[in-house]
């Protein structure tokens, strides 16, 4: 019987070695150690075996089960590891094939720019304001010191519904209705459509954007203009982005100013995009003239404020290097799906 | 405005590059366009002289020529040309030479001659005969006397093409600085050098100018002064090359003198000036009144032109000569054969002047001066530069004396000068003094503590003016810059949260934004078939215009998304996801504005569009906003939607929006061959109907029972109604109704359908008995058999 025990354990041994898979294993963990297997069978002969006997080949016989009970689990665990392997080695994928993509939606590229120059402003503690695009002509023009007859109206070919109704062509009539409301301190942006009539070409369209700033409180000055200016073009092009500051001419801020930005691309050494000169003009700019503020009901004797002007579609085509505005109208898929 | 550099020099003395020029006036306030040095291209070009010709041996119109260019080696030249003669001084173009247009000009043979460069007409220097009104356009230019004939000399030099010309943008406010001496005195303030300015001097002649002109201001308002003059013995000739050099530097084409002296003035000083032959001057009167209703002129541009009753003319005894301000009449204007003319120095009302300029359309030099209103206080002394330079070309004899009509005269601006509210206003700390040199650069003059502008300046009205001059010179560089200061608020309204909210959900749908144009064709309304009397086509229509595509306000967005729609498909993009929040506008009389309204706008189409993945993305839209409690109703009426496939979105009684397959009688207006669905929501609604209040639910703690119910309805029955029934029947613990399948087929008898749901039932109580559920399904058997609807076995 020890004999038999011991024949087991080698065939045993050997048939464990040579199983591949751990279905083969457990069918044979059944045959060899289950209630109706080999082991047990052998086991039920012990009764036939003398007293003496007994003891010893007991402890042999589960010395026997131990160590084949010990090889089964090892034999497992390494073929389990070995499965894993197959699996992982057969489960190889080309990972540079594409990848099933949920679309999304691309937002308009003047939408991105105007949403990142409203939050820069959100940062300075500038509120979001709107006025109408249809507007009064006084409000458009009268109000901000352009009377009718003024040689700057020219400048600003005007779409009109009646003499004294247009369509606003530009967003600083916000300016005057925000000061009718609103007492200082008055710290605003307004973003919106304005219109002139100017035939479509590549840098000109009837309709385009704006985005109007006015600070009111007391104590400002143009060193505050400067300042705030200064950190807006910082924000929006780096921090080692400089301005210059060009006095220019509006009715309705005095002094005035054209602000230039070093060129974002060359960085100020002069290449196509600033046509050499190293700076980029992005926006108009001066403080309210006394007149405005009055005509807004504000006292200029106690406050001033300075207030600018951007044009939208400039910095989003210097942003992306659009060379036809056109496009930003007619919105053709193969160009919105690029932003 | 383009500025002589030859011209400044006479005014200021600047020892500065042109690059610093540009840069330097920019930065005080007057915008350098760009500069430009005359002749430029034109490289290896030389004076020569003519030595001798011979015919080409073997041409009939060729000739070769030998030429000093003053080396001692001759050149043998060979030219078409036929009006030369031996001893000519010519431009001759070296070996390796360029001329005008970028042409190069090298040795090489001419029917077998060899010929050493090349012999140049005007043209060749890119000049014409106004510029050298002895020379012959279509032959070789030979130079006058009034050149350089140093033989060897550059072209450009001897010429005088040598000029470098600054083109500046001139704002509105500064016509002073539409002149040579405006700018002059803006160089010389930027950069600190003396302005030499001389008074005209004018030689005592003949006669009295009272004798032979009689001047009348009809209409003081809008002439506010009027000096006239009287040359006689004209002799038109051309002017000399310095007078013509800087006319053509400035843009001006020299004509002969008399007419180059208004325009040279005009250019020095800003005035526009004009000349009228006396001969023509009915009564030897100028009147300047008002038109008379059916006056007519014919102007220097040679049209016929009805004058209205409220433009400002010059006339004579009888008839008007010139448009104030505009332009002369051609009938009076400077001929060949003029004795005695009259010069005009005036100054008009500007509004008077643009809004007659703009009525007849033409723009003119003077006009564009005049409207901006010029300073009366300079007419006489400009007038007399005329004169002194008549005599000084010997253009004719000057009467003794002017004719002066100044009834109002000008006065200057005086203001307090308040030197600490000009630092306070731009941040700065000059001291009085600093400011007052700044000032006196520019002639204000300060004196007892008031400010005098002078009165070129018309812009100048407030201490806020006067701080801009004192702020430009002072450098806006210069300015300390100071970080905003202060508290503000910087919060996003409700309405611009909700914007953000659509947006970020459409974007999140697969829908890409656009941006369409607010006005449109009023043709759109009926491509996209909306009946005549559709209250959409109370439109607002824009009185002036660019075209009838872009002439009234939209009242919908739908056109203007179509557009888009049947750009893309007719770029052959097989899809295209769009929307937009676009506005709409609403005519409210010519009393009150317009209400504006924004519209959620919606398309779609390809192969991935249905009418339900519209759908779907206009319920992820409500659900994000928080619009639960909407209906939607079935709509067949909208005649730019399909009858069959469209929905009405009702919330609470309004009506928030519409969504379907678009018509296809609208897709064929816009040229589109596939299915297109569409959707637009009424941003005020969504904004008024919205909920953002989000409270948390518990987890369910109990388990749920699933049920599985089909029943059997009649076609036209709406999925709606038997889940509205379905709910009600269930009662509280139905936690979630979905339809999982609809079925029409031959299982079913004809026009029947089958609608399959599945339930989940639960309690947030207790877990729910099997009993429980059950009765909750005959309930909702019963319910529907009410409707109609049969359980399919």
């Amino acid at each position: 019987m020890k004999e038999q025990l011991e024949a087991m354990r080698r065939t045993a041994e050997e048939q464990i070695k040579n199983f591949n898979l751990r279905s083969e294993l457990e069918a044979f963990r059944v045959s060899f150690l289950g209630k109706k297997g080999e082991l047990t069978a052998i086991l039920k002969q012990m009764g036939k075996l003398s007293a003496e006997e007994r003891p010893a080949m007991g402890q042999l016989a589960n010395e026997v089960r131990a160590y084949i009970e010990n090889q089964l689990t090892e034999k497992s665990e390494e073929l389990k590891k070995k499965e894993l392997r197959d699996r992982l080695q057969k489960e190889k994928l080309d990972v540079t094939m594409p990848g099933e993509r949920r679309e999304l939606g691309h937002k308009h590229p003047l939408s991105i720019v105007l949403d990142e120059v409203k939050d820069i402003f959100f940062g300075m503690g500038f509120d979001v304001a709107t006025g109408p695009e249809i507007e009064w002509d006084y409000y458009n023009f009268e109000a901000l010191n352009i009377p009718k007859g003024h040689p700057a109206r020219d400048t600003q070919d005007t779409f009109y519904i009646t003499e004294n109704m247009l369509l606003r062509t530009q967003t600083s009539p916000v300016q005057m209705r925000v000061m009718e409301k609103q007492k200082p301190p008055i710290r605003i942006i307004a973003p919106g459509r304005v219109y002139r009539s100017d035939a479509v070409d590549a840098t000109h369209s009837p309709l385009f954007h704006q985005i109007e700033g006015l600070v009111i409180d007391e104590g400002i000055t143009m060193g505050d203009l400067k300042g705030n200016l200064e950190t807006f073009a910082k924000r929006l092009y780096g921090e080692e982005t400089k301005i210059r500051l060009r006095p220019h001419h509006f009715p309705f801020t005095e002094p005035s100013c054209e602000i230039d930005v070093s060129c974002f691309r060359c960085g100020g050494k002069g290449c196509p995009m600033c046509k050499g000169e190293g700076w980029v003009e992005i926006l108009g700019a001066g403080m309210v003239h006394p007149k405005v503020l009055q005509n807004g009901g504000i006292d200029p004797e106690k406050y001033s404020g300075y207030a600018f002007g951007i044009g939208l579609e400039r910095i989003v085509m210097f942003r992306f290097e659009i060379d036809d505005m056109r496009l930003l109208y007619e919105n053709d898929l193969r160009f919105l799906s690029q932003f | 405005m383009k500025l002589s550099k030859k011209w400044l020099n006479d005014y200021v003395k600047l020892n500065i590059t042109d690059k610093e020029f540009a840069s330097g006036m920019t930065l005080s306030g007057s915008k350098v366009e760009g500069y430009e040095e005359e002749g430029s291209e034109l490289k290896n070009i030389v004076v020569g002289q003519v030595l001798s010709l011979e015919r080409h041996p073997d041409s009939d119109h060729l000739w070769v020529c030998q030429v000093d260019v003053g080396e001692s080696e001759k050149l043998q030249i060979v030219t078409g040309a036929q009006n030369l003669k031996a001893g000519d001084h010519v431009p001759v173009a070296l070996n390796n030479s360029v001329v005008h247009g970028g042409q190069k000009i090298k040795n090489g043979k001419l029917r077998g001659v060899e010929s050493f460069g090349m012999l140049c007409s005007l043209g060749e220097l890119g000049l014409t005969a106004h510029d050298f009104p002895y020379a012959i356009e279509d032959g070789i230019f030979v130079l006058g006397d009034d050149c350089d004939l140093t033989l060897g000399k550059d072209i450009r030099e001897a010429i005088g093409l040598n000029d470098v010309v600054t083109e500046f943008e001139i704002t509105s406010n500064r016509p002073d600085c539409m002149s040579v001496v405006g700018l002059a005195c803006e160089a010389a303030a930027t950069f600190d050098v003396p302005i030499e300015e001389k008074e005209p001097v004018v030689k005592a002649g003949e006669g009295d100018v009272n004798d032979l002109l009689k001047v009348t201001i009809a209409a003081p308002e809008l002439c506010y002064r009027y000096v006239g003059a009287v040359v006689k013995n004209v002799r038109v000739a051309p002017s000399p090359r310095w007078m013509r050099e800087r006319l053509r530097a400035s843009g001006v084409r020299p004509i002969n003198n008399i007419v180059d002296i208004t325009n040279y003035v005009m250019l020095e000083f800003g005035q526009p000036m004009h000349a009228f032959d006396l001969r023509y001057l009915e009564g030897n009167q100028v009147i300047v009144r008002l038109a008379k209703k059916g006056d007519k002129i014919t102007t220097l541009d040679g049209i016929d032109r009805e004058l209205e009753d409220d433009m400002l003319v010059i006339a004579d005894a009888e008839k008007p000569v010139a448009v104030a301000g505009v332009m002369g009449g051609e009938y009076s204007g400077i001929m060949d054969d003029t004795q005695t003319i009259v010069f005009e120095s005036a100054c008009f009302n500007g509004f008077s002047v643009r809004s007659t300029a703009k009525r007849f359309g033409m723009r003119t030099e003077a006009s564009s001066r005049f409207e901006k209103e010029l300073d009366p206080n300079g007419c006489l002394r400009y007038l007399n530069r005329a004169l002194e330079l008549v005599q000084l070309l010997d253009a004719g004899d000057v009467v003794n004396g002017v004719v002066d009509c100044y009834p109002t005269p000008k006065k200057a601006v005086t203001l307090p000068f308040d030197w600490q509210w000009i630092n306070n206003f731009i941040g700065i700390d000059l001291s009085e003094e600093e400011q007052k040199k700044i000032l006196e650069k520019i002639d204000f003059k300060i004196e007892n503590g008031m400010i005098t502008a002078p009165t070129w300046r018309g812009d100048i009205e407030h201490l806020a003016d006067i701080s801009e001059e004192v702020a430009r010179f002072f450098g806006y560089q210069n300015i300390p810059n100071r970080p905003l200061g202060g508290v503000a608020s910087a919060a996003r309204t409700p309405v611009q949260q909700l914007q953000i909210l659509v947006s970020n959900t459409l974007l999140a749908c697969g829908l890409s934004e656009v941006a369409t144009y607010s006005f449109m064709s009023p043709k759109a309304y009926d491509k996209i078939c909306l009946p005549a009397d559709s209250k959409l086509r109370n439109y607002i229509v824009i009185s002036n215009p660019l075209g009838e595509d872009t002439s009234v306000m939209r009242t919908t967005p739908l056109p203007s998304i179509m557009e888009v729609i049947s750009r893309n498909y007719n770029n052959r993009n097989p899809e295209a996801s769009v929307f937009e929040l676009a506005t709409v506008y609403f005519s409210n009389g010519t009393e009150e504005l317009p209400t504006e309204k924004q519209v959620i706008t919606l398309a779609m189409y390809g192969d991935k569009c249905s009418f339900f993945t519209l759908k779907g993305v206009v319920e992820e839209l409500l659900e994000e906003t928080g619009l639960k409690n909407y209906d939607v109703e079935s709509v067949s009426d909208d005649p730019s939607f399909h009858p069959g496939r469209t929905g009405r979105l009702v919330v609470n009684g309004k009506e928030l929006g519409i969504f379907g397959e678009l018509h296809p009688a609208v897709l064929e207006n816009y040229g589109v061959g596939t299915r297109v669905y569409a959707a637009m929501i009424d941003f005020n609604i969504l904004f008024e109907e919205r909920n953002d209040v989000k409270i948390y639910k518990q987890l369910p703690k109990f388990p749920a029972s699933t049920r599985d119910i089909a029943a059997v309805c009649d076609a036209e029955t709406t999925v709606a109604a038997l889940e509205k029934t379905i709910s009600k029947a269930v009662g509280n613990i139905l936690e979630k109704i979905t339809l999982f399948d609809v079925y029409q087929g031959s299982q079913i008898a004809s026009g029947k359908k089958s609608v399959a749901f599945n339930l989940i039932l639960r309690s947030p109580e207790r877990t729910l008995t099997d009993e429980e559920a059950d009765s909750a399904m005959k309930r909702t058997i019963e319910a529907l058999k009410k409707i109609g609807a049969e359980i399919r076995s």
